[in-house]
C-alpha cells in the first residue's frame, strides 16, 4: 500500500487528524476518514455535482480534488449547512417546496447554492437557474429545486447583511 | 383535521436535508472488507483463463474469486414472468465458459481497502478469444453459447398475443397502414449507485444485508435459495435509496456476491459501484422495434391492428424474464378501441449489458409507437391528428372494460376512465384552436415550431396483496410497519397521511418502517407504481381496525357506546362534547391484551389504469438542431390524489427523465460491442436547462372501484408519453409528418431528417 500523509482538515470548523494516502479523493477522506458521510459520491468523475462542498468559500467537487490538497483550507459540508436546530433557509426551502425526492444529489445542489449565494447574493432567477444547471438530479425535474433555491435567495437577501 | 389531498411537505425530508441520510455507501461495519468487479472487456468470447496470481500477492488483498470458486451456486433466477424455456439464458455470478458483454463480471477481488481492491482488479488477467459479437435484435438469432448450450438460440421466447376477428377487420379496411419505428437503449440511471454491506453476525448466525431496495422480501427469500440458508438466517435492510425507476433493487450477481462473501469470509463485506459499472452493468432498458400495419376505415377508426416487437434484451434474461416484451403486448393498443388485435413480440438476446425494466416499462416504447401510427393514420387520411384519437379513444359508458388480454398474470381491464374527456380538457387549457394558430402564423414568419399531442392508458397496483401493520404507543405515537419499499418517491408521508386522516392523529406523531425483512414477514416492494395503491390500501384498512379497537376500549373506560365516541387530534373524544381520553392512554389500558393495534391486508387481483395525455410544444433550429421544449403540459386522472404536491413531483421527475430518453440518453456501441457511453461525458442526462416548467392538470374524475382509497399509481405517467408527444412537435415543426421514427432525437438525427428527401 502507498504510504501515507498525516494532514489536519478543517471541516466545518472542526479540526480532522487524518491519515490518508495521497491518492484519496476529498470525497472518500471526507466520507471515510472524517465520517461526514453527506457529501455524496455520484460519479466520480465531475459531472455530477453530488460531491459538491466549499473550499475557501468556494463550490468544489470532491470527487475531483485530492484529500490532501485541501490541507489548510476551510471546508464546509452539508452537516454544517443548519445552525443547530434550525435550517438554513436554503434547506428549509427545498423541504417546503418538495426540492428533493431521493436526497441524494440534495447535499451537492445546498452546497452549490449555499457557495454562489454568498459569493453573489444578487443573483437574478435565470443565474440561478444557470448555475443549477451544472448539478444532476434524477428524481425532481429540477422544477422544485430551482424554485426553492430561488425562493431562498429571496429570503436570504431580505436578511440583515453582516 | 383532513389530511387526505393535502400537499403537505415530506415527513422524511429533514435527515436528507441534513446530510445525515444512510444510503448504501454510507454503512460501515468494523473491519469490513472491500468488494472489486473484475469485468470482461469484450463483448463476447469463451474464456481461456483468468489469472490472479499477481493480484492475489497484492498486499491487502484478501480473496479474489472466479468463476471456480463460485462453481456451486446456480445462475440468478425470474423475479417475474420466468418461463422454463428461459432457463439457459440465466445469469451466473460470474461469467462461465464464455463472456457475453463488456461488464460481464468474471472474478470478483476483496481487500481492505476500495483502491486496493481496484489496483488488485486492475491486475487480474482475463484471457479470453474474442468472437463476432451479435449487436442487432431484428437480424436472424445466432447461437447463444456455441458448445455449451447446442443449438439454443438468441430468441429465448417470442409472446403471442391477441383477440378479435384480424381477418376480418384487414378484409374491410379502407387503407392498411404500415410504421417502423424504433426506441433507444437507455435506462433509469438513479444518482446513487448500487451497493451494499454484507454482515455476518457469530453470535445469531444471522446475515444482514444492508443497502436494499425495491424488493428486499423477494431478494432475500432469492439468495437464501441460491445460499442454501434457512429461513431466518438471512435479513435485508432498507435504509435511504438514491432513486429506484425499476433497475436498481433488483436482484443482481454482486448482491449474491457479497453475501457469499461474508459468510465464506467470515467478515463484513462492502461493495459500492462505480458510475462506470452502473452504466455497464445495471439493467439497461428499452431498445424495441416496432413494425405495425393497421386497418382503418374512412374516420382513421383503427379496425384492425397487427403488431410485431423486437425487444434487444441484452447478454441474458434477467429477474424480470419476459416482463418488458409482455407489459408491450398488453399496453400497445392503449386507450383505444381497436377491436381486434394481435402481436407477436420478439425476445431477442444480443452482446450488450442485459435489459430489464424502466419506468414505464413497455409503455414509454408502446405508446410512441401506437402514437406515431395514430399521426400516421392522421397524415395518409389527411384528417386532424386529435380527431382521429377522438374517433378511436375508448367511450367512458364502455367502463370497465376488458381488453381481452393478459399481462404479468392477470386479465386487462381497464377500471374506469374518462379517456375524451381528458383529452378535451388538455386541449380546452392550452386552447387548442387558437395556439394551432399562432404556432402556424410563427411559422409563416419563418419559425419551426409546432405542438404535438399523445395519449396513453398506464397500469398500477399490481397485486398480489401487501400487508400493513400499525402500533399506538402510551405517548400516543404512532409506528406502521409495511413490507413495501421506498425508493425516495415519498412513501413514508403518503402512508401517513392515509393513517393520519383514518385515526385522526397528527401526522408529527406517526413513523413508518419499511423494507426491514424482520420486521414484517411480507412485503412485495416498489414497482408498477403499486405502493400507494397496495400498501395505501392496507394502511387504511389496519388504521379502520385500529379505530375500531380505540372506540370500543374507550367506550368501556368512558361508560358509553363506541358510537358516543370518536378520534380526533390524538384523543378519544365524546362526539357531543364531553369525556375525552388519550389515545396514549388507550393503548396503555390495552398492554396486556397485545397492545392497541390493527392490521391491514390488501389483496388485489386487478390493476388499476390510469391514463394520461401529453401535449408538447417545441421550436427546432435547423440551423444547429437544437430543440426546444417552449410548453409541456400533462393531464393526468389519479383517481385520487393523496399528496397532490408529491403527485406532481412524480410526474415532473418522471417527464424530466422521458425527455433524456426522447432527446439526449442512448447506449451507444461501436462495430465490436464496444460501449460508447460508459460515462456521464458521454451519457447525457437532462440539466435543469433541458427541462422545462412542466405543467401538471391533475385530475380525480375516474376513482378506482378496486381499492378503498379510489387511488391509481401516479410513477410512471409523467415519463410515459413524453417520446410520443415530442417526436409529433417535432414532425409539426418541421412540417414533416412522420419524421421522426427514432428515439432519441439526437442532433445527428435530426440532422439527417433535414437533410433528408421531403415528404
Ligand atoms: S461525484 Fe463528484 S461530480 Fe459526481
Ligand atoms: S432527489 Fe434523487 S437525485 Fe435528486
Amino acid at each position: 500500500m502507498a504510504s501515507k500523509i498525516n494532514i489536519d482538515l478543517a471541516v466545518n470548523g472542526t479540526s480532522h487528524a487524518v491519515s490518508i494516502e495521497p491518492r484519496r479523493t476529498l470525497a472518500d477522506v471526507l466520507r471515510d476518514d472524517c465520517g461526514l458521510t453527506g457529501t455524496h459520491i455520484g460519479c466520480e468523475h465531475g459531472v455530477c455535482g453530488a460531491c459538491t462542498v466549499l473550499v475557501d468559500d468556494k463550490p468544489v467537487r470532491s470527487c475531483l480534488m485530492f484529500g490532501v490538497q485541501a490541507e489548510g483550507k476551510a471546508i464546509r459540508t452539508v452537516e454544517g449547512l443548519a445552525n443547530g436546530d434550525t435550517l438554513h433557509p436554503l434547506q428549509q426551502a427545498f423541504w417546503e417546496n418538495h426540492g428533493l425526492q431521493c436526497g441524494f444529489c440534495t447535499p451537492g445542489f445546498l452546497m452549490l447554492s449555499a457557495g454562489v449565494l454568498e459569493q453573489n447574493p444578487d443573483m437574478s432567477d435565470d443565474e440561478i437557474r444557470d448555475v443549477l444547471s451544472s448539478n444532476l438530479c434524477r428524481c425532481t425535474g429540477y422544477q422544485n429545486i430551482v424554485k426553492a433555491v430561488q425562493i431562498a435567495a429571496r429570503e436570504l437577501r431580505a436578511r440583515p447583511r453582516v | 383535521m383532513s389530511y387526505i389531498g393535502r400537499s403537505l411537505r415530506r415527513i422524511e425530508d429533514r435527515p436528507l436535508l441534513l446530510g445525515k441520510g444512510s444510503f448504501a455507501a454510507d454503512c460501515n461495519a468494523p473491519g469490513h472488507l472491500h468488494m472489486r468487479v473484475v469485468r470482461s472487456p469484450v463483448a463476447f468470447g469463451r474464456i481461456l483463463g483468468v489469472e490472479t496470481a499477481e493480484a492475489a500477492a497484492l498486499e491487502g488483498v484478501a480473496a479474489i474469486w472466479t468463476a471456480d470458486d463460485v462453481a456451486g451456486l446456480p445462475p440468478i433466477d425470474f423475479r417475474q414472468m420466468g418461463l422454463e424455456r428461459l432457463a439457459p439464458y440465466r445469469q451466473w455470478v460470474l461469467a462461465r465458459h464464455y463472456v457475453r458483454y463488456v461488464g460481464d463480471p468474471v472474478a470478483v477481488v476483496f481487500a481492505v481497502d476500495p483502491y486496493v481492491a481496484e489496483d488488485a482488479a486492475d491486475l487480474v488477467f482475463c484471457d479470453i478469444e474474442e468472437l463476432a459479437p451479435q449487436l442487432d435484435a431484428t437480424a436472424e438469432p445466432v447461437t447463444f453459447m456455441p458448445d455449451i448450450h447446442l443449438g439454443l438460440l438468441s430468441e429465448p421466447a417470442v409472446i403471442r398475443r391477441g383477440y378479435g376477428d384480424l381477418d376480418a377487420a384487414f378484409a374491410a379496411a379502407h387503407k392498411i397502414v404500415a410504421l417502423e419505428v424504433k426506441v433507444g437503449r437507455h435506462t433509469g440511471v438513479p444518482l446513487e449507485t448500487r451497493g451494499g454491506l454484507a454482515v455476518h453476525d457469530a453470535d445469531t448466525d444471522v446475515l444482514t444485508l444492508y443497502g436494499a431496495a425495491k424488493v428486499p422480501h423477494y431478494n432475500r427469500d432469492a439468495i437464501s435459495r441460491m445460499l442454501g440458508l434457512a429461513p431466518g438466517r438471512l435479513e435485508l435492510s432498507e435504509g435511504h435509496v438514491g432513486g429506484g425507476f425499476g433497475i436498481r433493487g433488483e436482484l443482481y450477481p454482486e448482491d449474491v456476491l457479497l453475501c457469499a462473501a461474508a459468510l465464506r469470509l467470515r467478515r463484513p463485506v462492502k461493495w459500492i459501484e462505480d458510475r462506470k459499472e452502473h452504466l455497464l452493468a445495471a439493467n439497461h432498458s428499452r431498445d424495441q422495434v416496432y413494425r405495425l400495419h393497421a386497418a382503418v376505415d374512412q374516420r382513421g377508426f383503427i379496425l384492425g391492428l397487427k403488431a410485431e416487437v423486437f425487444t434487444d434484451q441484452g447478454a441474458y434474461v434477467r429477474t424480470h424474464g419476459t416482463t418488458v416484451t409482455d407489459l408491450s403486448a398488453a399496453m400497445l393498443p392503449g386507450p383505444y378501441v381497436i377491436p381486434a388485435y394481435s402481436v407477436e413480440g420478439h425476445i431477442r438476446l444480443t452482446n450488450k449489458t442485459p435489459a430489464g425494466t424502466y419506468r414505464a416499462p413497455g409503455r414509454y416504447e408502446s405508446t410512441f409507437a401506437r402514437e406515431r401510427l395514430i399521426d400516421r393514420i392522421a397524415t395518409e387520411l389527411a384528417l386532424a391528428p386529435v380527431e382521429v384519437r377522438r374517433v378511436n379513444l375508448i367511450a367512458a359508458e364502455a367502463m370497465p372494460f376488458d381488453r381481452g388480454i393478459e399481462t404479468l398474470g392477470t386479465a386487462v381491464v381497464y377500471d374506469s376512465g374518462k379517456y375524451r374527456d381528458l383529452l378535451e380538457r388538455v386541449l380546452d387549457r392550452l386552447s387548442y384552436d387558437r395556439l394551432q394558430a399562432e404556432l402556424a402564423a410563427r411559422r409563416d414568419r419563418g419559425e419551426h415550431v409546432g405542438l404535438g399531442i399523445a395519449c396513453f392508458v398506464e397500469k398500477s397496483g399490481l397485486g398480489p396483496q401487501d400487508l400493513v401493520r400499525i402500533k399506538v404507543d402510551g405517548r400516543g405515537t404512532v409506528a406502521i410497519v409495511t413490507g413495501v419499499a421506498s425508493v425516495g418517491q415519498g412513501v413514508e408521508t403518503v402512508l401517513a397521511q392515509i393513517c393520519a386522516e383514518t385515526i385522526g392523529i397528527p401526522i408529527e406523531r406517526i413513523s413508518v418502517i419499511h423494507g426491514q425483512t424482520d420486521r414484517i414477514e411480507i412485503g412485495f416492494g416498489a414497482f408498477a407504481s403499486r405502493v400507494t395503491v397496495m400498501a395505501g390500501s392496507a394502511v387504511k384498512i389496519a388504521s379502520e381496525a385500529l379505530r375500531d379497537r380505540a372506540l370500543e376500549t374507550a367506550a368501556k373506560l368512558l361508560q358509553t357506546s363506541p358510537d358516543a365516541l370518536r378520534l380526533s387530534g390524538g384523543m378519544v373524544e365524546a362526539v357531543g362534547g364531553g369525556a375525552s381520553l388519550p389515545l396514549g392512554d388507550v393503548a396503555l389500558h390495552l398492554e396486556g391484551a397485545g397492545g392497541l393495534t390493527g392490521e391491514g391486508r390488501f389483496v388485489a387481483g386487478h390493476m388499476t389504469y390510469p391514463y394520461g395525455v401529453h401535449a408538447a410544444q417545441v421550436k427546432v433550429d435547423p440551423s444547429t438542431c437544437a430543440i426546444t421544449i417552449e410548453r409541456y403540459l400533462i393531464g393526468y386522472d389519479v383517481g385520487r390524489a393523496i399528496n397532490p404536491m408529491l403527485i406532481e413531483g412524480q410526474i415532473v421527475g418522471a417527464a424530466a427523465q422521458g425527455i433524456g430518453g426522447a432527446l439526449l440518453e442512448e447506449f451507444v456501441y461501436d462495430e465490436n460491442g464496444q460501449p460508447l457511453a460508459a460515462s456521464f461525458a458521454d451519457y447525457l442526462m437532462p440539466t435543469c436547462h433541458e427541462v422545462p416548467a412542466i405543467e401538471v392538470l391533475l385530475r380525480e374524475d375516474a376513482p378506482s372501484p378496486l381499492n378503498p382509497l379510489g387511488v391509481k399509481g401516479a410513477g410512471e405517467a409523467g415519463i410515459n408519453a413524453v417520446g410520443a408527444a415530442l417526436a409529433a412537435a417535432i414532425d409539426a415543426a418541421l412540417q414533416r409528418p412522420g419524421a421522426v421514427t427514432q428515439l432519441p432525437i439526437t442532433p445527428a438525427r435530426l440532422h439527417r431528417i433535414l437533410r433528408g428527401p421531403q415528404s
